[in-house]
């Protein structure tokens, strides 16, 4: 069995995305019988010139405006891999198809306009590929043919749009001079353009690298339902979810949070699969527990003996939005992370980016459609996270705007962390670190009185 | 004490047997499939699953017993226009009754009385589509006409008193199938005329969803959007799920590719007679490249037609 990878292809409206596509199709074979005769004939009898952006536009709306809407799913196949090109929209109008698109890829190619140059979008599209964590990036220097195939232009191109990329944290791996009407270094090079040596676009996308799940990483797991389905007298009590990170195995003991829940793992759950005990990351599992314990779809299973996530009602964020009405502090919205949902406001807008120039915009207290922005999130009931940088899965969150997801973001750090440096403990906190003190003094647990005067003094 | 400990220790050693293979593809497929699935079953409180009773959907309802461990928590809608290949009703009831699944039937009995139908030859066979299914499809699913729900130990249909609008649809497209289906969404909103807007779709990521909704609207969900016809063929051979015979040539040198109603489906010539040999004429074969569909006769009454079939409500 071939592997199988999502990749999406983003740039700036017109640049050339679906003509870059059709042509992949094309030169590998990857199209149905006949499908390219009957665009043809449908160009013919509509009198227009054949382009090969019309062999994915098969929707009435983008056939008239010549633009792509939505995001179109491409299965197309090479000798090593099997793809689903993702074609996403580059009119502004569009990002959240083109985020969407984006968010299910593992890599990217980025188009340019080699006449048109460097277009706001295409960086404002590079700089949304890097907070939804796509790091594996070709840029396709499109149109050489109408640029005289000049090398200088390529460079000069290649020269900004690199130090762009270099700026929010991209290393292409390749720029690649091609022409994708004239099917020039998509899948085969040419003798224009002698002064490049380098790869073409279908070598550079079997190249990529597949992402490894996050086997060994923490484990992770949202509870997505509690079933007991009686039905011929099934009496298990499953406890269902997909793992985002690690491994768990019967016989290990977890958390379930924020509720601070333990048990022990009983067995692993499947449905025609051989029986085993253990599972890892990317599975959809179910588990039974040694103990009845009540527990929610929302919580967050973790392993008693490894690093525990963040528990927290408010956190520092990076988010970009959607919306259609304007992302507004103190305004009711709900957040989704993993199962969990809670309600939220936006305590503190800190910066406003514009993507584009990478400058921050002062002096405005809301988010705007298309912005990115890092700010204080203030949650109604406690959730837990881990950190961006910690592990990506369990930090990313949408938010919801009524009936519509109008944002989304990753958490960067736990907001009610300074505080509790900064402010006194908790007088619950003190009375039971003296408890422990004086009942268990062979657990040598520091003095919470002694480190707050430490911090003092120091 | 002794004892426990050595069974874990076995246990341990026979998983390193098990899953040290890493997730192949249909591995993911169906891990995302099933995740769909159960945040569809968390979300809807009033979901159903349409079932075609072709292999699509037949995958889908495996998915839906891995999903939920061997049972099926909500009702299958078919949608009966009275045309389908007569093996098809056949096959469901007996499944239905079999796997002891919540089966629903709706029909235009209307259409079907006043003969508004092609075969009848009052009407071309996209209006005879939109009568027989997009119509009855979305008076079943809201509750104003009749749902027929199967018996399973009688095997009759008796009129079923739930008119509960479903609120959650479960649907097998596929979008390598055709332009319109590539453009899905997993969750995909439709309006209070079942109406889909194309140009301005939710978005998603990260395995979240579009699961608020306004009064009045409904979800369609859609498990199957990123496997392939092949994908479909390899996981029930791998899965040795149980299939409709008719795909198979019994011997005349056709079989069917596609399944729907018979004035409308032409079978396609080929001897493959088990999933094996269907599986190597696509990958290889003589349908390697030739479109999934191209028995269907309603796709080739002009371009863009399944879509407008689909905004208005059709599969």
């Amino acid at each position: 069995m071939k592997e199988r990878m999502n990749i999406v292809v983003v740039g700036h409206v017109d640049h050339g995305k679906s003509t870059l596509i059709g042509r992949l199709l094309v030169d590998t074979n990857s199209l149905p019988q006949g499908k390219l005769e009957q665009v043809k004939r449908n160009c013919e009898i509509n009198s227009k010139p054949f382009e090969y952006a019309f062999l994915l536009d098969a929707l009435a709306d983008e056939q008239a405006q010549g633009i792509t809407i939505d995001t179109a799913r491409i299965f197309f196949n090479t000798a090593k891999r099997e793809y689903i090109i993702i074609d996403a929209p580059g009119h502004i109008e569009f990002l959240k198809n083109m985020i969407s698109g984006a968010a299910r890829a593992e890599a990217a190619v980025l188009l340019i306009d080699a006449e048109e140059g460097i277009a706001d979008n295409s960086k404002r599209h590079a700089y949304m590929l890097s907070l939804l964590g796509i790091k594996q990036v070709v840029v396709a220097v499109n149109k050489m043919d109408l640029v005289d195939y000049s090398e200088e232009t390529f460079l000069k191109i290649r020269k900004d749009y690199i130090y762009y990329l270099d700026e929010i944290g991209i290393q292409p791996a390749a720029f690649v001079p091609v022409s994708a009407r004239n099917g020039i270094n998509i899948t085969n090079d040419s003798d224009k353009m002698p002064w490049y040596s380098g790869k073409t676009i279908i070598e550079l996308i079997d190249d990529f690298k597949k992402e490894k799940d996050e086997e060994q990483n923490n484990f992770r797991m949202f509870v997505q339902g509690v079933y007991k389905f009686t039905a011929g007298s099934d009496d298990r009590r499953i406890i269902a979810g997909t793992i985002a990170s690690g491994t768990i195995a019967a016989g290990d003991e977890i958390i379930f949070l924020p509720s601070r829940k333990i048990s022990k793992v009983k067995s692993i759950e499947n449905f025609n699969k051989p029986k085993r005990s253990t599972a890892t990351a990317g599975e959809a599992i179910g588990i039974t527990l040694e103990t009845q314990i009540y527990v929610t779809p929302s919580e967050l299973i973790c392993k008693i003996n490894e690093k525990q996530p963040h528990t927290s009602d408010r956190f520092r964020v990076n988010i970009f939005w959607m919306g259609k009405k304007t992302l507004t502090p103190g305004k009711n919205y709900k957040l989704k992370i993993g199962t969990n949902k809670t309600n939220c406001v936006i305590e503190t807008i800190e910066h406003i980016l514009d993507a584009s120039v990478l400058e921050n915009l002062t002096g405005r207290n809301e988010i705007h459609r298309h912005e990115v922005a890092q700010c204080i999130i203030h949650t109604e009931a406690p959730v837990s996270f881990d950190l961006n940088n910690e592990l990506a899965s369990t930090s990313r969150f949408v938010i919801v705007d009524e009936f519509d997801i109008s944002g989304g973001g990753f958490i960067t750090s736990n907001a009610n962390v300074k505080r509790r440096n900064n402010n006194a403990y908790h007088p619950f906190e003190l009375e039971l670190n003296n408890l422990i003190r004086k009942h268990f003094p062979h657990w040598e647990v520091k003095s919470l009185e002694e480190i707050k005067f430490e911090n003092i003094n120091n | 004490m002794v004892v426990g400990k050595s069974r874990n220790k076995r246990m341990r050693t026979s998983y390193k047997t098990i899953t040290e293979r890493p997730m192949d593809y249909l591995d993911k497929l169906e891990a995302q499939s099933v995740y769909i699935l159960r945040e569809a079953y968390r979300e809807f409180k009033n979901l159903a699953m349409l079932w075609s009773i072709g292999k699509d959907s037949t995958v889908m309802l495996w998915l839906a017993k891995k999903a939920f461990f061997g049972h099926v928590p909500f009702p299958l809608v078919h949608i009966d226009t009275s045309y389908k290949i007569p093996a098809m009703i056949e096959y469901r009831n007996r499944l239905a009754r079999e796997w002891k699944l919540n089966l629903i039937v709706g029909q235009n009995k209307q259409a079907l009385k006043d003969k508004l139908t092609f075969p009848d030859g009052q009407v071309d066979r996209i209006t005879c589509c939109k009568n027989l299914k997009s119509e009855a499809l979305k008076h079943t699913l809201s509750g104003e006409w009749a749902r027929y729900k199967l018996d399973n130990n009688s095997g009759e249909f008796f009129e079923h008193e739930d008119r509960t609008s479903y609120t959650g649809v479960i649907v097998g497209v596929r979008a390598d199938e055709e332009g319109s289906r590539s453009k899905e969404r997993y969750f995909s909103p439709r309006d209070k005329n079942n109406d889909w807007d194309i140009g301005d779709q939710p978005p998603e990521l990260w395995n979240q969803f579009k699961t608020d909704f306004a009064p009045g609207t409904h979800i369609r969900i859609h498990p199957l959007l990123d496997w392939t016809e092949l994908n479909i063929w390899e996981y029930l051979e791998r899965e040795n799920i149980p299939i409709i015979p008719i795909y198979f040539d019994n011997g005349s040198g056709t079989r069917y590719r596609s399944l729907g109603c018979y004035p409308c489906t032409k079978p396609v010539e080929s001897s493959a007679k088990n999933v094996k040999e269907i599986i190597e004429e696509l990958r290889s074969g003589k349908f390697a490249n030739i479109a999934e569909r191209s028995g269907r006769e309603q796709d080739k009454d002009g371009g863009g037609t399944l879509e407008a079939l689909r905004r208005d409500g059709y599969m």
